[in-house]
């Protein structure tokens, strides 16, 4: 009976600090996306280098590959974009863009300034495709597979850690099956 | 000249109430989705409700949640919709579910667990006698002692 009263507040108090320890070290900026491990949603938007021409998942079956959710006016995609035009080198993967609520004008002149790394960019001038997407918070990247099942969410902006660690040997992976 | 008085006035009270009708629609509506985009959360300003935030994607959203609404969906598919994209987290109110038991019964557990501790000690006290409530008046060793020196102070003081 004694034990129990000085070990039950120290279990209550170790209990309490495991979950402020797991709690704060989370970001609460990443929500776990429903939409890893479901199809990509479907979208057929404009090109952005010739809008006559339209893409969408469907025109990128039985490839691996990333979509990279940009904008002109997003500041932190600054911060990622030469990893972005490194990896496109390497051609490892292909890149699509999807330019989020963004005008082809500044998109092309952005492209042109920083370096194009997307196969193709499309442009989701009204967020629509965002949304299907669930994007909320602008750069996202995703990793497609080859039956164009959602299997990777990346939130904000890609660092070189993410890339080496968790989308590069994913995308090996999934390029072997 | 009297009936075509009459007639207009008819037609214009048609049309009054024609235009009445269609505000309290619209009114309807709006109220409608207000109450929704309360119980929704804005993704970019977590502490907001799609109501509340100024953010584009929240405007976005709104947008999308008018539209579906006008297509006649529900409240609870519209919350579907979101949810299908977003996950939980979009809602205010958390679905009880088995990942959310604690979330939802975890403070009554913890009521019921500190009802219980409180009987307990109350249980012992009453065993111990006289409800655990001390009745002796206290007994302090020096209490005359104190006194005096308490009735020395108030004379000195007064004294100058």
């Amino acid at each position: 009976m004694k034990a129990l009263r000085f070990l039950l507040p120290l279990g209550i108090f170790v209990v309490l600090v495991g979950f402020l320890w797991v709690g704060l070290s989370r970001d609460p900026r990443e929500v776990p996306s429903p939409l890893v491990d479901k199809p990509a949603p479907a979208f057929l938007l404009a090109q952005l280098d010739d809008p006559s021409k339209k893409l969408g998942p469907a025109n990128l079956r039985g490839q691996v590959w990333l979509l990279n959710v940009w904008a002109s006016w997003c500041v932190s995609c600054r911060v990622e974009h030469p990893l972005l035009v490194a990896l496109s080198k390497a051609k490892i993967v292909p890149i699509i863009g999807l330019d989020y609520k963004d005008t082809n004008d500044l998109g092309r002149a952005w492209l042109s300034e920083n370096g194009d790394p997307y196969q193709v960019s499309v442009v989701d001038a009204d967020g629509r495709a965002g949304i299907d997407w669930g994007v909320y918070g602008v750069p996202e990247t995703f990793v497609v597979d080859k039956s164009g099942v959602i299997r990777y969410k990346q939130i904000g902006p890609i660092t070189p850690e993410s890339l080496q660690q968790k989308i590069l040997p994913l995308v090996r992976e999934l390029q072997k099956s | 000249m009297k009936r075509v008085h009459l007639g207009a006035r008819l037609v214009a009270s048609l049309l009054f109430a024609a235009a009445c009708g269609q505000a309290t629609a619209e009114s309807a509506l709006d109220a409608r989705l207000k109450n929704l985009e309360e119980e929704l959360r804005c993704l970019v300003c977590q502490n907001q409700t799609l109501a509340d935030s100024n953010a584009p994607l929240a405007e976005d959203l709104r947008r999308e949640v008018r539209e579906l609404a006008l297509q006649g969906k529900s409240d609870a598919e519209i919350k579907q919709y979101l949810v299908a994209r977003y996950g939980d987290f979009v809602l205010y109110k958390p679905p009880v579910k088995s990942t959310t038991y604690l979330l939802w019964f975890g403070p009554f557990a913890l009521l019921l667990g500190g009802g219980l501790v409180w009987y307990g000690v109350l249980r012992r006290r009453a065993r111990r006698g006289n409800g655990g409530i001390d009745t002796a008046p206290a007994e302090t060793p020096h209490a005359g002692e104190q006194a005096e020196r308490a009735r020395k102070l108030l004379d000195d003081s007064t004294e100058p």
